[in-house]
C-alpha cells in the first residue's frame, strides 16, 4: 500500500516543531483524513479543528504546502508522490496549539458593521424584489466564513494592518450595499472604519476562497468604486449636487 | 521524527513561504512582458516616423494630430489616454503590485518589508480611472474608424493582411476596455435595487454586458496589449520596406 509522509506542524507560539509521520494512503483521501489517521494511531493529542468534512462548515482551514486551503477538500493525490506535505496551521491568527488557531477577531470586526436596515415594508405587509435585483448579492452569500481569505491576504499577513477588516467582510459590505432593500449608507465607514484602501486587488483571497467567491472583481472592486464616487470623483459630486442627493454624505477628499 | 524550532514564525520574511510549486513564474512572466511592451512601446511612440502605410496608421499614433506647436512626436499626444487607462486599470494595477513591487510578490509568499498603506495614501490617484475611461471609449470608435479606413485604398476597396491586423485590433481594443470595472460601476454597478430605479432592466442588462468582458479581463489585458504593439510593428515593418502587405482583395 502506498503510502505519504506528512510534515505537521505542532506545539504553541511558544515551543513549537514539526513531526514527521507516514500514514497509508487509500483512493479519495484527503488531507483531513490522513490527520485523523494520525490523530487515530500515532499522534492522540494532536489537536485539529473540523466538523462537516464537506466543505461547508468552515472549520478546517489550515496551510498546506504553504496555501490556505479547507483539509477535508484537499486532495492528497495532488500533491508529488514522495516528497513530504506541510500541514500548518493558518499563519494570520493567533495560534492556540498545532493546527487550531483563535479567530475569534473576526466575529470582533464582524460586529462593528451596521447590519442591514430593510426599508419599510409595503401596504400589504410585504417586501418585494425581482430575481434581477438579488443576482448579484447570491454569490456572496455561499461564504462559509473559513477566513482562508482573511489569512492569506497580505495586508494583515505581512504588513500587519489588523485596521482592516479584510476580504471576507467586504463579501458581507458587499452583500449588504447591493441588497436592494436596504437603507444605511455604509461608504464612510468603508473607507474609515473598514479601510478599503488597504487592499491592492492583489486577488489572493479569490485564489484561496473555497467557494469561488469572485472576491476581489465582484465584492471589493464594486466597493473601491462606490467609494471612489462617494469621495474621489468630482464630476460625481457635481452631477449628485445637481440632483439633490446624497448631500450629507459627500465629502471632500482627504 | 521532529526538528524542533523554537517559536512559530507567523510572519514569513521577504519571498519566503512553504509553497512548493514554482510561484514565481507568473510575476516574473507578467513583469518581463509588461517591461517588453513598455520599452517598445516608448520607443515607437519616440520615433515618430513610419506610423502610416497606405490606409493603415498604427493605433500609437491614432487619432493623428499634427500641430506645429508640439516638437515632440505626435504620439505623446495621444498615448497618455491608453497609457492612464492601462496603468490605473484594476487587473494592471494587481499585475505590476505582483510583479514590480513585490506587495506581493505571489499569494502566501513574504511581502517585500515596506511602509504599506495600501492605495489608501499616494495611491489614492488610482481612483481616477474613471477619467481615463471616458476617452478609452471615444478611442475604440476611432480604432474602428481607423479599422474601417483599412478598406480603403488608393485604388479602391481592399483586403490586406494589415487590414486585418487592424480589424482584430479594434476588437481586442474593444472586448479590455469593455470589460473595465469602472464602466461596470457606471453603467450599472452602482445600482442597488435595479426594479426601483428608472431603466433598471436595462441597466441590468448593461452590466450583464461588462460582466461577459469582465470576466475575462486579464485575458484581454494581455491579448489586446500584445496586439496593439504587433499593430504597430507591422505597419512599421510596411513602411519601412522591410516586408510587403499582401493584398488579399
Ligand atoms: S485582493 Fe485585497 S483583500 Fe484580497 S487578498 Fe489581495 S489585498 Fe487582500
Ligand atoms: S469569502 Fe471564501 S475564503 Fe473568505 S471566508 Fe468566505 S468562503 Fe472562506
Ligand atoms: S470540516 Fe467542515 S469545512 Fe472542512
Ligand atoms: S479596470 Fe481594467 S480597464 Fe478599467
Amino acid at each position: 500500500m502506498a503510502e505519504a509522509t506528512l510534515k505537521i506542524f505542532r506545539g504553541t507560539a511558544e515551543r513549537s516543531e514539526y513531526q514527521t509521520f507516514s500514514v497509508p494512503t487509500y483512493q479519495g483521501m484527503v488531507v483531513l483524513d490522513a490527520v485523523h489517521d494520525i490523530q487515530a494511531g500515532q499522534a492522540p493529542d494532536l489537536a485539529v479543528r473540523w466538523n462537516c468534512k464537506a466543505g461547508k462548515c468552515g472549520s478546517c482551514g489550515a496551510e498546506v504546502n504553504g496555501n490556505p486551503r479547507l483539509l477535508c477538500m484537499t486532495r492528497m493525490d495532488q500533491y508529488p508522490a514522495g516528497q513530504p506535505i506541510v500541514v500548518e496551521p493558518m499563519r494570520r491568527f493567533p495560534l492556540i496549539r498545532d493546527l487550531v488557531c483563535d479567530v475569534s477577531w473576526n466575529y470582533e470586526v464582524n460586529k462593528r458593521i451596521k447590519p442591514l436596515a430593510p426599508k419599510p415594508r409595503e401596504a400589504d405587509g410585504t417586501y418585494r424584489m425581482q430575481q434581477y435585483d438579488i443576482d448579484r448579492v447570491q454569490e456572496f452569500h455561499k461564504c462559509i466564513e473559513c477566513f482562508l481569505c482573511q489569512d492569506v491576504c497580505h495586508v494583515m499577513r505581512d504588513h500587519g494592518k489588523y485596521d482592516f477588516a479584510g476580504p471576507r467582510f467586504m463579501v458581507r459590505l458587499a452583500a449588504l450595499a447591493m441588497h436592494p432593500l436596504d437603507t444605511v449608507d455604509r461608504l464612510r465607514d468603508l473607507r474609515d472604519a473598514q479601510g478599503i484602501g488597504y487592499c491592492n486587488i492583489t486577488k489572493c483571497c479569490t485564489e484561496v476562497c473555497p467557494e469561488s467567491i469572485s472576491i476581489t472583481d465582484n465584492a471589493i472592486i464594486p466597493l473601491k468604486e462606490r467609494v471612489a464616487g462617494e469621495f474621489y470623483d468630482p464630476l460625481a459630486w457635481i452631477w449628485r449636487a445637481l440632483r439633490g442627493k446624497k448631500a450629507d454624505t459627500r465629502n471632500p477628499v482627504h | 521524527m521532529s526538528d524542533t524550532t523554537t517559536s512559530y514564525p507567523a510572519r514569513l520574511d521577504f519571498l519566503e513561504t512553504q509553497r512548493q510549486d514554482n510561484w514565481w513564474v507568473a510575476p516574473l512572466a507578467t513583469g518581463v512582458g509588461l517591461f517588453a511592451f513598455i520599452v517598445y512601446a516608448t520607443w515607437g511612440a519616440f520615433v515618430g516616423d513610419h506610423y502610416q502605410a497606405g490606409p493603415y496608421l498604427s493605433p500609437f499614433y491614432s487619432p493623428l494630430f499634427l500641430v506645429d506647436w508640439w516638437p515632440l512626436s505626435p504620439a505623446f499626444l495621444i498615448l497618455w489616454v491608453p497609457g492612464g487607462f492601462r496603468f490605473t486599470c484594476y487587473y494592471y494595477r494587481k499585475a505590476y503590485y505582483r510583479a514590480f513591487v513585490l506587495s506581493p510578490p505571489a499569494c502566501s509568499v513574504g511581502a517585500r518589508p515596506q511602509r504599506y498603506n495600501g492605495e489608501r495614501a499616494i495611491l489614492l490617484f488610482q481612483n481616477l480611472h474613471r477619467y481615463f475611461l471616458y476617452p478609452a471609449l471615444a478611442l475604440v470608435v476611432i480604432l474602428w474608424i481607423d479599422a474601417i479606413e483599412a478598406f480603403f485604398f488608393s485604388d479602391g476597396f481592399g483586403i490586406g493582411v494589415g487590414t486585418i491586423v487592424l480589424v482584430i485590433n479594434a476588437y481586442c481594443l474593444m472586448s479590455f476596455t469593455f470589460g473595465c470595472n469602472s464602466l461596470r460601476h457606471l453603467v450599472g454597478g452602482n445600482v442597488d435595487c435595479y426594479s426601483c430605479v428608472k431603466f433598471g432592466q436595462q441597466r441590468f442588462k448593461a452590466w450583464k454586458v461588462v460582466t461577459f468582458f469582465n470576466k475575462n479581463h486579464m485575458r484581454w489585458a494581455w491579448i489586446s496589449l500584445f496586439w496593439v504593439g504587433f499593430t504597430d510593428l507591422y505597419i512599421r515593418l510596411v513602411s519601412m520596406g522591410v516586408i510587403t502587405d499582401l493584398r488579399i482583395i
